[in-house]
């Protein structure tokens, strides 16, 4: 895709590719954009058109997720309290993007803060999933993930603190990666729990992918939890004859709806059918990796939200009063209802009394899940499984019942609590909804991941199809 | 079981104020929330140490030398209220 993209801007024109997008997004409904960088983004297209320059994303539009840092460029985390806060400076990805010549197009939707699964919790309101209007794209990264699938921008980057890039790719039928803990920087990433997210890209194919990670992973020293070197990405080795694919019994059966099933046991076969062996591994505390992280993330979100207090930047409405009345009052009105839940939840279980039960505890069960994976990854040189037990709920169906939203995400949060790789790519459909296949890697082994991912969509037609109400 | 006076009391702890009309909704969805979460106290983690990060990085030092930063109108530039070239705060005493 990408690669075409890039030949197709040589010989013709970025700006008119741009304005074509442009026009396209005005009259969406998805509401995937919260905003556009018109005027940077055509001056940025019609230099390209002059000196196209050796940049590997050279006059490349991408869309960034709401939560990524762009200088000049509205950063609101799709919450009211950081309306109108224009970054004084990029992101480390954005830098990278910039410097090998790709656009920054706008900002898109995202769940607010990345507090969910839907993009339902956005003070935008919500994204729509291009394959079905009712239904939601996955969150947290759901614009992401829609203007993607719905053509309206080649590639994205969204982040995945609990599968945020995974799920709305998995629910929107395109490609997310989630990078190892450490590879990609978060310097310019606002922080929800920071010791879980990655940056990731979302792309229609396994090659963009890949072509997105040569371009943003690597060492920034800005991150002090950013890991040392470079590694390359492309091309991506073919084939999987001699690869061991475990299957996490655990991730099958109960909860799990049986059309989605279908279409991963479908995929798991034909990955057997090119070469690959699997078999049946275990990982036994799955059960408990919700519940882990879900302490955890509203931990560390509860400290991570502390700054949100109107007086650096954001909201600051009426008049100030005392210290402690003011800034209670401006986190009153400014974080929604989902934030306030999960900011309240990690005060009270970092407080006296309650951080031995909750928060150390979940610690302690990270340490078994990651060691869970890495019992498996003696045996296997990959996972495979589902990326979301079900396919796309419809809008408004879960978000009254905060505990039935997290469970969709038990297939997902491991993966983070345990700091592995993983990547969804499209492998069938239920009905007329998309249904993502989920591989995990070892630690700093996307090339197998992304090895066997890239096999199996040269080997089946589900990246190629495209929603038809857009 | 969390109470409407918990419930207060967290507020009061994340400085996030809470509606009377709130609370009734939020002590019903803690109490089944945590409810999940007691599922923690069955798994066996004696002798079982914490991940506090899962990549092994500790110590990270850097040169002490100094280099170019925000100036002080970009720094204040998205603070709502400020004077002198300061950021105003709400009166503390």
């Amino acid at each position: 895709m990408l690669m075409e993209l890039k030949e197709q801007l040589l010989s013709g024109s970025a700006e008119e590719y741009l304005s074509k997008l442009f026009l396209k997004i005005e009259r969406s409904s998805l509401n995937g954009f919260t905003s556009l960088a018109r005027e940077s983004a055509l001056q940025q297209a019609r230099e390209f058109d002059k000196n196209p320059g050796k940049g590997r994303l050279a006059g490349v539009p991408i869309a960034i997720k709401e939560c990524i840092s762009t200088k000049g460029i509205e950063t609101n985390c799709s919450s009211n309290i950081l309306r109108g806060y224009i970054p004084p400076y990029d992101a480390h990805v954005i830098q990278q993007l910039k410097a090998e010549g790709a656009i920054i197009m706008g900002k898109t939707n995202m769940d607010e803060f990345a507090m969910g699964s839907s993009t339902e919790t956005s003070c935008f309101g919500p994204t729509r999933n291009p394959w079905d209007h009712d239904r939601v794209p996955g969150g947290s990264s759901g614009g992401s993930a829609a203007v993607v699938a719905g053509g309206e921008a080649p590639c994205a980057l969204g982040s995945d603190t609990g599968g945020s890039v995974r799920c709305p790719a998995s629910f929107c039928g395109i490609v997310g990666l989630k990078p190892t803990y450490g590879l990609v920087s978060r310097f310019g990433l606002i922080a929800y729990a920071n010791s879980l997210e990655q940056i990731g890209p979302l792309t229609r194919t396994v090659e963009d992918t890949a072509l997105l990670m040569e371009v943003i992973a690597g060492h920034d020293e800005r991150d002090t939890t950013s890991a040392e070197g470079k590694k390359s990405y492309l091309p991506i080795k073919e084939g999987v004859g001699g690869l061991k694919i475990g299957i996490p019994r655990e991730y099958f059966g109960e909860g799990v709806s049986k059309e989605v099933e279908r279409a991963v046991w479908d995929a798991i076969n034909t990955l057997e059918g090119l070469g690959a062996t699997w078999k049946e591994v275990s990982l036994p505390h799955t059960k408990n990796a919700l519940a882990a992280y879900y302490v955890i993330a509203m931990s560390e979100a509860s400290s991570n939200l502390a700054r949100f207090d109107g007086l650096r930047y954001g909201l600051r409405p009426g008049e100030d009063k005392d210290w402690h009345t003011t800034f209670s009052d401006i986190r009153a009105k400014g974080f929604g209802p989902e934030t306030k839940r999960r900011i309240l939840l990690g005060t009270y279980a970092l407080s006296a009394g309650y951080y031995g039960r909750y928060y150390l505890k979940a610690l302690k069960v990270r340490t078994l899940i990651k060691e869970d994976f890495l019992r498996a990854f003696k045996d296997v040189d990959l996972l495979a499984g589902p990326t979301m037990p079900i396919p796309a709920f419809r809008i408004g169906e879960r978000i009254n019942d905060p505990l039935s939203l997290y469970l969709a995400d038990v297939f997902t949060v491991p993966i983070n609590l345990a700091g592995v790789p993983a990547i969804s790519v499209p492998c069938g459909f239920a009905g007329h909804l998309p249904v993502g296949l989920q591989l995990i890697g070892r630690h700093f082994d996307e090339a197998t991941i992304l090895q066997a991912a890239h096999t199996f969509e040269k080997a089946t037609p589900f990246h190629e199809r495209m929603p038809e109400v857009v | 079981m969390i109470t409407r006076v918990d419930v207060e009391h967290i507020g009061w702890l994340a400085s996030i104020k809470i509606e009377d009309d709130e609370k009734d909704q939020l002590v019903e969805q803690f109490n089944s929330i945590l409810e999940y979460f007691h599922q923690l106290d069955e798994v066996d983690t004696e002798g079982v140490e914490p991940t506090y990060r899962v990549v092994e990085l500790s110590n990270i030092f850097r040169e002490d030398v100094a280099c170019p930063s925000l100036s002080q109108e970009e720094a204040l530039r998205n603070a709502p209220r400020r004077e002198n070239g300061y950021f105003k705060s709400p009166r503390i005493v």
